[in-house]
């Protein structure tokens, strides 16, 4: 199934966070979306699975994500936001199991293939080893990881997860990425959020860079993370090299910005 | 894996079952306990047999409403506790904190003040029910609009807060000594001398307080999560939002209505009982229920034995021993309020 965005814009409290923003995704893809603080990536994710009022319209094969009752929406499309919020001592296997609910049924309690998929997602995710362990007592980049393992366990066709990687160490920023590939080896579609250019231009199939709410380019790593949309778009410099594996980029000053926030 | 769900999941029945049995034990006990010394035989016998007109009368007309009352009251506090502090996601969250029990009070206390509960039994009754149907509407007006949790609970302080002011106006302006006092002693908390009709008036609307509140109970699971995870999950905000307002009004404006304010127990049994379970919140609302039954109860044996004279209001020692307590679980769990 394809997810297509068609012209969707947002209004938050009277500002335009989004404007007529088209993206799609394919089945086994890993979307990257770039862009500054603020640049409506959040936003977009959110208006995506209908936790904020949007205009424009969203499919996912042939549904419309708005349309969806919340449970059957949540089969479709999981989402990892941005804050990592764990409310009580739950031990991370729980945390996982959390991913399940919109799959079983009233008062009903986990069954076999639910323990399966948690399982696997934890070992996805690495985090199989602390299972027994309170969540609340990992340290934040443990707990990023049990929180994506949640996401993970919701065995949707969709993952959107904002800024996964934040906060990581170097070894598990590329173990997430790893992980997000390995799902969309199983045919699903990833829309990940991430402000580490390197790891954008080494782990996506395609990249979309979000500038004051519009899309500003779009395209495969090499053809979007050139210097000049750097400039535009993160107002900064940047040391572009390659190797093998793809682009390696090092931001390495602030640049004059000539667009439209010369006069703030 | 499958052996430690098991495992989990016997150790969460082996709680349910000892808090049961621990409400069962009070329950008994508190319809053999009362200033007139009936004997265990003579007490069935009144419940169940009738025969001694005297004894049937104290067990089926005074002692089993106020068992029952107590039962019904404590289960509906410890539920509604445990299942705001779920959903707020917040360890201090507790049934007055939405301004339902306030307002209920300042329902039954303008009965007080306007002479209509003299008129008839149900008036404060009504009067606590209509306070509490008041709240909730407002509650829900407010929070059906605006999402945020956070909106919900600035909504119950400042209802509380008014619904405080107001009824201190009512005891500023009471028209006889006589009134200010009757006023009072209801705010403390009582559940003497109260009559089946009270338990046929409270008891239904509580135990529909706990069928919404169970309908809740997935929902404040994966707000654990916070509230975009948990919407995320598949779980309607605003949906629960409802079925918990309403619930925990249901549950506190019947019991206010019969007992007047009793505090502390929403509070503290959510937090006795927590570390004994995986402390997931659903996992929480039965045990909660049982525990704040078997507590109520306690309190209700004690404040007949330990003044036999003169009864203390129940209100009181559920205060008086909720607040130390309260105190020293903040000051063990500085570190880890949860």
């Amino acid at each position: 199934m394809r997810l297509v965005v068609s012209n969707l814009s947002v209004t938050l409290s009277g500002r335009k966070v989004l404007r007529r923003v088209s993206l799609s995704i394919s089945p086994g893809e890993v979307v990257g979306l770039l862009g500054p603080n603020g640049a409506g990536k959040s936003t977009l994710m959110r208006a995506i699975v209908s936790q904020i009022r949007s205009s424009g319209s969203i499919t996912f094969g042939d549904e419309s994500l708005a349309a969806l009752g919340d449970r059957d929406r949540a089969r479709l499309v999981a989402y990892l936001p941005q804050a990592r919020v764990i409310g009580w001592q739950l031990s991370v296997r729980n945390v996982v199991a959390l991913g399940r609910l919109p799959w079983r049924g009233f008062a009903k309690g986990p069954g076999d293939h639910d323990r399966a998929v948690c399982e696997e997602a934890m070992r996805l995710m690495d985090v199989a080893y602390l299972a027994d362990r309170p969540a609340t007592e990992l340290s934040g980049g443990e707990q990023a990881r049990v929180l994506a393992a949640r996401a993970v366990a919701q065995e949707t066709p969709l993952l959107l997860a904002d800024e996964p990687a934040s906060g990581l160490d170097p070894a598990h920023q590329i173990s997430m990425m790893q992980a997000l590939r390995r799902l969309s080896a199983q045919g699903r579609s990833v829309l990940v959020s991430l402000h580490d250019l390197t790891l954008a231009a080494r782990w996506c199939d395609r990249l979309v860079l979000l500038k004051d709410g519009s899309i500003a380019d779009e395209g495969p790593p090499e053809a979007v993370l050139t210097s000049g949309n750097l400039q535009d778009v993160f107002n900064v410099s940047a040391h572009i090299a390659q190797d093998e594996n793809g682009l390696i980029l090092a931001p390495t000053g602030l640049v004059e910005q000539r667009g439209t926030h010369s006069g703030q | 894996m499958r052996g430690k769900d098991i495992g989990t999941s016997m150790k969460a029945i082996r709680l349910t079952l000892l808090l049961g049995a621990l409400a069962t034990l009070f329950f008994v006990l508190s319809l053999l306990i009362g200033p007139a010394e009936l004997g265990i035989v003579k007490s069935i016998g009144g419940l169940f047999a009738g025969g001694d007109e005297a004894a049937m009368i104290i067990m089926r007309e005074i002692r089993l409403p106020r068992a029952i009352l107590a039962l019904g009251v404590g289960f509906s506090l410890g539920i509604s506790g445990a299942v705001l502090q779920g959903f707020l996601r917040n360890p201090l969250a507790e049934p007055g904190i939405i301004g339902v029990s306030a307002v209920a009070s300042l329902g039954a206390v303008s009965t007080f003040y306007t002479g209509i509960a003299g008129a008839s039994l149900f008036a404060l009754p009504a009067g606590a029910l209509g306070g509490a149907l008041v709240a909730v509407l407002v509650l829900l007006a407010i929070a059906a609009r605006h999402g945020s949790t956070l909106t919900l609970i600035l909504a119950g302080i400042a209802l509380t807060s008014l619904a405080g002011a107001l009824t201190s106006l009512i005891l500023n302006l009471s028209p006889n000594p006589f009134a200010s006092y009757e006023i009072i002693f209801w705010l403390l908390g009582s559940i003497k001398d109260r009559s089946m009709e009270h338990v046929w008036l409270a008891l239904p609307l509580m135990i529909a307080g706990w069928i919404l509140i169970a309908f809740a109970a997935r929902a404040i699971d994966a707000l654990s999560l916070g509230e975009e995870a948990a919407s995320s999950l598949g779980v309607s905000m605003a949906h629960t939002r409802i079925l918990i307002v309403a619930g925990v009004a249901l549950c506190v404006g019947a019991g206010t209505a019969v007992t007047g304010a009793i505090g502390f127990v929403g509070l503290v049994v959510p937090h006795l009982i927590r570390p004994l379970t995986d402390r997931m919140p659903s996992n929480l609302l039965l045990p909660s229920g049982l525990g704040g039954a078997a507590l109520l109860l306690a309190a209700d044996i004690a404040v007949r034995v330990v003044v036999p004279g003169r009864e203390l209001n129940i209100g009181v020692v559920t205060a008086l021993i909720g607040a130390p307590f309260f105190l020293w679980l903040v000051i063990r769990a500085r570190r880890e309020m949860f």
